[in-house]
């Protein structure tokens, strides 16, 4: 798997195997054209899968900020997690699917005692407490998983059923599995939004992210209802973490770098919203994508080549702060903020 | 007596402002540790050719320089209640301010240092006007963000060595002199720094803007009801914290000779918040205690094992879910420090 130096690249969809037309090639103003357009769309295929990741991991945390006002840093490695049991689980049955299908109530059960034995005692303090606990717990985990696994990255095959392209446009063909990372994404992504919106537990999950003790005032058992959401967002952390195993390595430190694109996505679309982390997520996956592979092509309109590919290639990892620092200034809760939460 | 501390220790606050009388005795007491530790810094040298261990300046320099660092963020975290999760990023400006500069062949430490200060205070004054519209989590999430821009960006700056870092061409000189070649030299220009930056933190603390600043901590409202702008004095306070870490940076490039994205990456960040929560939060003393002890116990732990930081994690995790009140309280009492 070819790797650019950025840590966050090892995130990143571009940094593996995609055919991308090859613009360097002789070719008429038409195929230029053409080519730009085919990039265009390979990568807002791209951004859209690397904003459904994001999502899955913003979600279980917006909720987690908003309704416990609990700022976790922890929640990247839940998501490492993920990956680790899919990795290992997926070794030991020889299924991927099989693998995820076990490594999901796994990560829920992690999400669980970690929430029993740490989190429940977090959640009166202060931020500050909050933060240097759960830094320790990133210290835990991913030395933990070095010794447990090893320092070495692991790889997980593409299941055989899910490997292959999809034909979009002519010659241009979409690897199939990241495919199935959107549609699965987006079917969470519903299930969501079903399950927050039209269920008595999503009524409480909104009420609680407006004003926790009014919901714990009127009998609910709000403690249950902590655990709950806790439990479930490690389950979508770790879901996320499940489903890029196959297209990344499996290693320490891997959820480190999805933590801040994380906060990122919940600081603009509002903490406790999780439809501002659906629309911010897709957002800042477009941007971050969009941005690597095109800023350097704008620029060039106006640079050099060579200074325009330098300079695109330093400020397209900018470009989502950039874009978090503009929404702040003109919305400083975000964009859907969650009314009474932690603003 | 008892209702003040149990008081504190749920707001981490400064006895100073509740309790003039207390405090001042608190802040001499305070005082006298910072004394206690600059004596002892200031003997290191000469006890180090004594038992034939140079390495041991080395080592200290490292731990004075990030005592600096843990000073300027304890101005913004412990007397300004902002919990600055980005503070790396000014250190690893100054020192590529020093880098860049010195691979262009400019290696006098005036100019570096009036760029490395000019550069981080820009920085600060950017990013701290921008975040410090907003409050809590979110503030806590954004300066971490701005953080990790600084990070990227020099990441992806491969003209001056991106990922790999950039190593210094020799360290900074006065006047074309090579004043800094000696580890002694560099090291006692840094314990200098850090007793001016004390210092002058103290008086800074100890004025009315200081007071100022820990009155928005305690309640920012009542603040703007008597007329004050706590924006203005935060920003101030920002501002201040964010030149005074990049001058901690020129001097960790030197001490290095060697800067990389790494010294800008969030768990520095996060081990200078921990530095200055592990002394007291609001001390000023507690930040250079805090440095010393948690650079000292990562080189203990290192002895025993490769895998020292999960030592490091369970030892956070577990003070502050058993000391009372987060680690200050926790704490100050097993370092017996003059305030209780």
């Amino acid at each position: 798997m070819p790797r650019t130096g950025a840590r966050a690249s090892l995130w990143h969809p571009q940094s593996n195997p995609i055919s991308l037309p090859d613009f360097s090639g002789p070719g008429l103003e038409d195929d230029d054209a053409q080519g730009m357009f085919n990039l265009f769309l390979l990568q807002t295929l791209n951004g859209v899968q690397f904003g459904i990741l994001l999502f899955l991991v913003a979600a279980g945390l917006t909720l987690i900020f908003g309704i416990m006002d609990l700022i976790n840093l922890a929640h990247g490695v839940l998501y490492m997690v993920g990956a680790y049991f899919t990795a290992t689980f997926t070794a030991l049955t020889g299924d991927f699917l099989l693998g995820i299908a076990i490594a999901l109530p796994a990560a829920l059960l992690f999400g669980l005692v970690l929430e029993v034995l740490i989190f429940r005692h977090l959640y009166e303090r202060d931020h500050l407490d909050q933060v240097l606990a759960t830094f320790g717990l990133i210290l835990i985990l991913n030395e933990g998983v070095k010794i447990v696994w090893g320092a070495a990255p692991m790889s997980v095959p593409i299941p055989e059923i899910l490997s292959g392209a999809i034909p979009l446009i002519g010659p241009l063909k979409y690897p199939f599995y990241r495919v199935a990372i959107i549609a699965a994404g987006l079917l969470t992504a519903v299930g969501l939004w079903l399950l927050v919106n039209h269920t008595r537990i999503g009524m409480l999950l909104r009420a609680g992210a407006v004003n926790a003790p009014m919901v714990s005032a009127l009998g609910v058992d709000i403690r249950r209802l902590f655990m709950l959401v806790f439990g479930f967002g490690a389950m979508l952390a770790g879901f996320a973490g499940a489903m890029v195993a196959p297209i990344l390595s499996v290693e320490p430190g891997m959820g480190d770098g999805i933590l801040i694109l994380t906060f990122v996505v919940i600081v603009i679309g509002g903490v406790g919203s999780v439809r501002g982390a659906f629309v911010a997520a897709i957002l800042v996956g477009l941007v971050d994508t969009l941005g690597r592979t095109f800023g350097p092509i704008v620029l060039r309109a106006v640079m050099e080549p060579s200074a325009a590919s330098q300079t695109g290639q330093t400020l397209a990892p900018m470009l989502i702060y950039i874009l978090m620092a503009a929404v702040l200034f003109f919305r400083p809760s975000g964009l859907f903020p969650a009314k009474g939460a932690a603003a | 007596m008892s209702a003040r501390t149990s008081d504190l220790a749920i707001t981490g606050a400064v006895p100073d402002v509740a309790a003039p009388r207390g405090g001042r005795l608190a802040g001499r007491g305070t005082a006298l540790a910072a004394l206690l530790i600059f004596l002892v810094l200031a003997v290191l040298p000469p006890v180090a050719v004594a038992v034939n261990d140079p390495f041991l300046v080395v080592t200290a320099t490292r731990i004075i320089v990030f005592a600096i660092a843990a000073l300027s963020l304890d101005l913004v975290l412990g007397y300004g209640a902002m919990v600055s999760f980005g503070h790396a990023a000014f250190l690893g400006l100054g020192a590529y301010a020093v880098a860049i500069l010195s691979s262009h062949g400019i290696s006098d430490i005036l100019v570096q240092g009036v760029v490395a200060v000019a550069a981080s205070a820009l920085f600060a004054l950017v990013t701290g006007a921008i975040s410090l519209r907003t409050k809590g989590v979110y503030f806590i999430m954004i300066t971490l963000a701005f953080g990790q821009m600084a990070y990227f960006f020099m990441v992806s700056l491969s003209a001056y060595g991106g990922d790999d870092g950039l190593t210094l061409g020799g360290r900074s000189t006065l006047f074309g002199l090579p004043i800094l070649k000696s580890d002694f030299a560099l090291f006692y220009l840094s314990l200098g720094v850090l007793v001016l930056a004390f210092v002058g933190l103290r008086a800074l603390t100890l004025s009315r803007f200081g007071r100022v600043l820990r009155g928005t901590k305690e309640n920012p409202v009542r603040m703007q009801a008597i007329g004050f702008q706590p924006f203005a004095f935060q920003l101030t306070a920002y501002v201040i914290a964010g030149a005074l870490a990049g001058i901690a940076g020129v001097l960790l490039a030197n001490q290095a000779e060697f800067v990389s994205p790494a010294y800008m990456s969030w768990q520095r960040s996060g081990e200078l918040i921990v530095m200055v929560v592990l002394g007291g939060m609001g001390t000023l003393v507690g930040a250079i205690g805090g440095a010393i002890a948690l650079l000292l116990l990562e080189d203990w732990l290192a002895h025993f094992s490769e895998h020292w930081k999960l030592g490091l994690g369970v030892l956070l995790v577990l003070l502050v879910l058993f000391t009372r009140g987060g680690i200050v309280g926790g704490v100050a009492r097993l370092f017996g420090r003059p305030r209780s």
